[in-house]
């Protein structure tokens, strides 16, 4: 469909954005490339009175990488993610995920922050968030401030974001090097949201164990989540096949799927576990 | 809003409501209809056009946000004299039927092999997996993009 009329600002500083974002009462929305905004507003699921433009603003399209990690300004877009040779080493879950997102047309356009304030449950970008405890830094009319991951995604399409605020980096903390990662998305089509997918890391300890276990889920349930006791059957063990199924089981128990016109929940469920266990199986490969 | 961009390399300047998307604005307002619009909804792939040199889902922009950019539509890939090789190329490989997804593919196809004449026929899939067809299979498009690539190993060809 035709979108809904609204209006149409293009700032050229953050201040004057958040200002613009304040004066609507709510009903104004940030747009960067669009790519979810623009079909919520063909559906009028989304009809903002106003758009404010991000396009103009300095520095959101920036990749930092030093010791703290890898910091995403809010304006990268996946294809600026995929042509950035330093993060084969400096983040490859984040390049291994993205890699899933959409097609190469929406991959030109979309980008990092829109992902995230989008929020969709199935999305890779908000899943590799909740699994790195990322910091998202946003700013509105009362300043700055930064919000951990797992207080940012509230539920589908629902974030800790105030109507005048604008999420402008992503920090994602730094990589090293001995770190063991896994990345697998189930979608029917190559490209479309995923049915389940799962991103993972630990870190090996001395003695051929693991720790640190980081296993979040995408697509299942109505947000992204780390899942706790697939952790847990990872931490202070080997990854063997054995590891590998407690860990496939136990997520499989811990996610809670509904029945959609995609999958019913029984099949998501054991989606999750299968995720698992190829994830885990190319991390330990 | 006036809105100034460049078209298939002509300046061009329209006068637009804010909710008009890009894909509309070459249609209705420059009358540039070789880029058909399908879902319009980023399904589809048959609105794609390239700005500067991305290729884009055209009913995902709006057309202001096209403000200063070039863009290239189906048009601005061909010429009157002759068929470019990555017509030939669709022509000999009975790459089209209805021809609706077309322009798209046109488009989408003509990034790729200028950014990556050397890509193989896994790339070539993935890349054309947002772009819908409804005649053709998929089958006889990949092996006509594959078939393009030595002319833009050459010269990058238009």
């Amino acid at each position: 469909m035709k979108l809904p009329a609204f209006e149409y600002a293009c700032p050229a500083t953050l201040k004057e954005a958040v200002a613009l974002l304040a004066s609507h009462d709510g009903e104004a929305k940030p747009i960067a490339g669009g790519q979810s905004l623009m079909p919520m507003m063909a559906f009028r699921v989304a009809q903002p009175s106003l758009l404010v433009d991000l396009r103009k603003l300095p520095d959101l399209n920036k990749i930092a990488i030093d010791k703290d990690g890898v910091r995403l300004g809010a304006m990268v877009r996946w294809r600026d993610i995929q042509d950035d040779k330093r993060l084969a080493t400096a983040h490859p879950l984040l390049l291994g995920a993205i890699a899933h997102v959409a097609h190469y047309q929406i991959r030109n356009r979309g980008t990092v922050g829109g992902s995230v304030c989008h929020a969709d449950p199935a999305a890779e970008m908000p899943g590799i968030a909740i699994t790195c405890d990322a910091e998202m830094t946003v700013m509105g009319k009362g300043g700055q401030r930064v919000i951990n991951a797992k207080d940012f995604f509230l539920g589908a399409l629902t974030t800790a974001l105030e109507p005048d605020e604008i999420l402008t980096e992503v920090k994602l903390p730094a990589w090293p090097v001995t770190r063991r990662l896994g990345f697998q998305e189930f979608a029917r089509r190559r490209g479309d949201f995923a049915m389940a997918g799962i991103a993972l890391f630990y870190d090996p300890d001395a003695g051929g164990k693991v720790g640190n276990a980081h296993v979040g889920v995408i697509g299942v349930g109505d947000k992204q989540r780390r899942l706790a006791k697939a952790e847990a059957a990872i931490n202070g063990n080997a990854v063997n096949d054995a590891t590998i199924a407690k860990a496939a089981e136990a997520a499989s128990a811990e996610v809670e799927p509904q029945d959609d016109i995609h999958a019913s929940a029984a099949y998501r469920r054991a989606l999750t576990g299968t995720m698992v266990e190829r994830a885990l199986k190319s991390a330990a490969s | 809003m006036t809105t100034k961009f460049e078209v298939n390399g002509k300046s061009v300047s329209v006068d637009v409501e804010p909710r008009l998307t890009l894909a509309d604005c070459l249609r209705y307002n420059l009358r540039l209809t070789g880029t058909h619009i399908g879902c319009e909804h980023g399904v589809c792939g048959a609105c794609t056009v390239l700005v500067n040199g991305d290729a884009v889902r055209a009913c995902l922009m709006l057309a202001v946000q096209a403000e200063g950019a070039r863009v290239v539509t189906v048009e601005g890939l061909s010429n009157d004299a002759d068929l470019t090789p990555l017509q030939k190329s669709f022509r000999k490989h009975h790459a089209l039927q209805c021809g609706f997804c077309t322009p798209g593919f046109i488009t989408t196809a003509h990034a790729l092999l200028t950014e990556e004449p050397d890509c193989d026929a896994d790339r070539v899939r993935e890349v054309l997996s947002g772009n819908i067809c409804r005649c053709t299979g998929y089958i006889a498009i990949v092996e006509a993009v594959l078939d393009a690539r030595a002319a833009y190993k050459k010269e990058g060809a238009r």
